[in-house]
């Protein structure tokens, strides 16, 4: 019995099925890698075939979006205005109250707490979009037309509210998760000195976990502009450049939406328009997440 | 006369005796006092507003709930379940939408599983450090944050119109599976990390290759948490609208869908719809299909959470 | 071949003093390893080993916690390979095959040169399952019968046949410490291997159950070449013929094992076995 002695066959076929089956895993990884090039590929391919009828310029800078109007106007920035109002209507709802629970759960909280909290934390991010966005047109504008008479039926109020709702689990989670991270020899330290728990915790834990904090509000950024459905069916179809968010407007992701649903038939320019949009919204989205992505590896590299 | 003034989180030792650089107020004097009631009130305070932010989401989550349900509730029936789409409302019903998502998850499946459980494999079993491993985990993670809608514009431009699927199920179902693929990429690489590494090391030392023990050893102790993860991911790509309406899903369809060609819509672009009428009748309809999508949503994640119940209890080695 | 003995006033006296092997140069060794150096990364944890290990005896490694003897065992079926950033120099063969050559089949390797670990690591499947494993997935299943009378006769030469025969479709993991690691025993003995790696096989196990290991051990080295990892000197001196001393990566002595605890040649060796030290 020697270690010398032929190969036998079968294990030489087993090597090649081995080489096989491994590069067909490696391929079906790159698919991924596939899927960003294809993302990108068909957002230039018609973004390109926009940009030769319509120029950079007036769609960067125009302030009138009318593409499917006999006198179309391709200025994209009310749409981009409408995604940053309800965006930012959304994020100062989501961020304080998302960072509140956060430093609570992480904290102060006992786990008869968490053991509700989190549930209830889960349960808002698992919600369909279609059924806040039928929660922000039906019951909270309605209710908020209460307070505030001139509120139109469509605005940028209602849907911001309940986007805000939406994304505020993703926050706390996010910002615990930093906070956790952080080592308990900073808190010991300062209780040590006297501190309390809220100084403690806001003076030393917060800083320390700055970063990782700084990369969720620029996630949930992220996401509340990527968001479709809640303004699709509250925020309203008119593009409108304006701070108000008592009138209707219309964000980038409805307008793509608001195309999809019609007839536009391909090939031309307002078939094109969702694409050049899409690409501002992906280029937007890609950006944020790129920093958000760096910030959370530098946080992980301060407390490996 | 010790001032045994304690505050959560720090200890007793009794008198302190101010150092200069202490900035610890003196309990002993009056301004030190009132200092420390001072940071007592902001520290209970603080609390309270926490816990208010806490309420405000609960009761939200409430409130949505039972508007829901009190909108919905009264619609609800078998005959809605089964019924199709109408002009009228009273006769609208969901069979058409319902039918739609369960097949178009199902072909999602179909397609996500084998590619999304290969590519975690490789990365995981495979990859290690290599560059391009790295670089293919890089882009999984930002593929997991771009908007959904960006998928359905992806899937229009390649599935329906270069691919030629039209606005197929076909083409749906593979929009929705490059959605969800990061996912199930992800959770399966947790389920394959959780295997633990002595009955890697048990398999190799019989002579095993590498795909013998993934196939023969690791694969099947990692199933059930792969499975969970799976189910998880489909539930949220049932609840997906936009790319699907990007890539066609019409509204208009009323028929359930026969085949993977085949025309179809799904629930949430139904419930899209119906909202979207001015009638307040239809309203009622879709805080019912809401019912349904939900209804649905929750049996999936309850089965994820007996499957996960079911594989720990078992255990591993 | 024995050295003068002499107290060690230094490590580097070692290389002079170290001796290769431990019975007469006729007998061919089964495992020749020449100067062997072995790094995880930068930091070498092996330094210069050369033993040769004769057939069909036990050889024991014995030495402190961190020596490096677990970490040499499993350069012997190369499973550290599995370990990202390992590295070997020198020459280990088996029969003598170089088995860092390039181009050597690594898979056909651990086969011939079994192990067994110290955590017993039977895999979640039936006390049969586990042993037709290795069968088959080396072609060594044939038909039913066969693959039967291969569990079984694995089975009793791992002295475990008559705790299971009835009950060889329920789960291995069932069976106690012990009864786990004679399995594991089985299963690597089921392949035919003509050498068992065995890396503290015994020390997560009770008296009575390490009794019994130890006694297996006694009766397969007739048909197989052991070596065996111990913390446990008395394990080492009742089981093995011949007994190697590993200090901080390096070989210190080599010899049969009733020379090593009663005249060892190095003044470590003999600090280490009379417990002033480890």
């Amino acid at each position: 019995m020697t270690l010398r002695g032929p190969q036998s066959q079968p294990r030489r076929g087993l090597r090649r099925a081995e080489f096989l089956i491994e590069w067909g895993l490696f391929a079906c990884a790159l698919l991924s890698i596939g899927t960003t090039i294809g993302i990108i590929a068909v957002l230039t391919v018609e973004t390109a075939g926009f940009l030769e009828e319509v120029p950079i310029g007036e769609f960067l800078f125009g302030t009138e979006w009318t593409p499917l109007f006999a006198n179309p106007r391709f200025g994209v920035l009310p749409l981009v205005t409408g995604t940053l109002l309800v965006s930012l209507i959304a994020m100062l709802v989501a961020l304080p109250m998302g960072l509140l629970s956060a430093v609570y759960l992480s904290e102060y909280a006992g786990p008869q707490l968490r053991r509700i909290v989190k549930p209830v934390l889960e349960l808002l991010a698992g919600i369909p979009t279609v059924v806040y966005g039928y929660f922000a047109l039906l019951f909270v504008t309605p209710l908020l037309q209460e307070f505030l008479p001139d509120l139109s039926g469509f605005n940028a109020l209602g849907p911001g509210l309940v986007m805000g709702l939406m994304i505020l689990p993703l926050v706390s989670s996010l910002s615990e998760d930093a906070m956790r991270g952080v080592p308990r020899g900073l808190r010991e330290g300062s209780y040590a000195l006297g501190a309390t728990k809220m100084q403690t915790s806001l003076r030393v834990v917060v800083p320390a976990a700055f970063s990782g904090i700084t990369a969720a509000f620029i996630l949930a950024i992220s996401r509340a502009i990527g968001e479709t459905m809640i303004v699709a069916i509250a925020a309203g179809q008119q593009p409108r450049l304006t701070l108000d968010p008592t009138k209707p407007v219309e964000t980038m992701t409805a307008y793509i939406v608001q195309v999809s649903l019609g007839d536009t038939p391909q090939g031309t320019l307002e078939y094109r328009t969702i694409f050049a949009v899409g690409m501002l919204l992906f280029i937007g989205t890609f950006g944020l997440n790129l920093v958000s992505a760096w910030l959370r590896e530098r946080f992980r590299e301060e407390y490996a | 006369m010790s001032a045994q003034i304690s505050h959560s989180g720090a200890s007793d030792f009794g008198p302190r005796v101010p150092s200069p650089e202490s900035r610890t107020p003196n309990p002993e004097s009056r301004a030190g006092a009132r200092a420390i009631a001072l940071r007592r009130g902001a520290d209970v305070a603080f609390q309270v507003l926490a816990l208010l932010v806490l309420v405000i989401a609960l009761a939200s989550l409430a409130t949505l709930i039972w508007d829901i349900v009190a909108d919905g509730a009264g619609t609800i029936s078998w005959n809605f379940i089964t019924s199709f789409s109408s002009r009228r409302a009273s006769q609208a019903g969901i069979w058409h939408a319902l039918t739609g998502s369960i097949f178009v998850i199902v072909v999602t499946a179909l397609i996500a599983v084998p590619i999304g459980v290969a590519a975690a494999i490789y990365l995981e079993e495979y990859g290690g450090r290599s560059l391009a491993a790295r670089l293919i985990e890089l882009n999984i993670t930002n593929l997991a944050a771009v908007p959904s809608i960006i998928y359905g514009l992806l899937g229009l431009g390649l599935f329906v119109r270069m691919m030629g699927m039209g606005r197929s199920v076909l083409a749906g179902a593979s929009t929705l599976a490059l959605l969800v693929l990061p996912v199930v990429i992800l959770s399966t690489r947790e389920a394959l990390r959780a295997v633990p590494k002595t009955l890697r090391e048990g398999s190799y030392a019989l002579g095993a290759t590498k795909w013998q023990t993934i196939w023969h050893q690791v694969l099947p102790v990692a199933a059930p948490g792969i499975l969970t993860g799976l189910i998880l991911a489909l539930s949220r790509a049932i609840g997906e609208t936009a790319p699907l309406i990007t890539i066609g899903a019409v509204t208009f369809v009323t028929f359930a869908p026969d085949s993977i060609w085949s025309p179809f819509t799904v629930l949430p672009i139904q419930i899209f719809n119906w909202v979207s009428r001015p009638q307040v009748e239809f309203h009622a309809n879709a805080a019912a299909g809401i019912l349904v999508l939900v209804a649905l949503l929750l049996s999936m994640n309850a089965a994820a959470i007996w499957l996960r119940d079911r594989y720990q209890k078992r255990g591993i080695l | 071949m024995s050295t003068a003995s002499k107290p060690l006033s230094s490590l580097g006296e070692l290389a002079t003093t170290r001796k290769t092997t431990a019975e007469g140069p006729d007998v061919p060794s089964k495992i020749d390893v020449d100067s062997m150096n072995f790094y995880y990364g930068d930091k070498r944890a092996l330094q210069d080993i050369s033993i040769r290990i004769k057939p069909n005896v036990v050889t024991a490694f014995i030495g402190p916690s961190g020596c490096g003897k677990s970490t040499f065992l499993r350069t012997l079926n190369r499973m550290n390979d599995i370990i990202p950033g390992t590295r070997v120099e020198g020459h280990i063969r088996i029969d003598n095959v170089d088995i860092y050559k390039s181009g050597m089949d690594v898979v056909h390797l651990r086969r011939r040169v079994g192990m067994v670990f110290q955590k017993s690591n039977p895999f979640p499947k039936s006390i049969f399952e586990n042993i037709a494993y290795g069968l088959r997935i080396n072609g060594m299943a044939g038909n039913k019968a066969e693959l039967a009378a291969r569990i079984e006769e694995s089975l009793r030469q791992a002295a475990l046949w008559d705790e299971v025969k009835d009950r060889l479709h329920e789960s291995a993991l069932a069976l106690s410490g012990g009864q786990q690691q004679r399995l594991c025993i089985a299963r690597a003995l089921a392949v035919r291997p003509d050498i068992l790696l065995m890396d503290e096989p015994a020390s997560a196990l009770d008296p009575i159950a390490t009794q019994r290991i130890e006694e297996l051990v006694y009766d397969l080295k007739k048909a197989y070449t052991i070596v065996i990892v111990t913390h446990n000197m008395q394990q080492a001196a009742r089981v093995s013929d011949h007994t190697a001393f590993f200090w901080l990566g390096r070989l210190v002595e080599y010899d049969r094992t009733e020379k090593i605890f009663t005249a060892p040649a190095e003044k470590l060796t003999e600090d280490y076995v009379t417990g002033r030290f480890g």
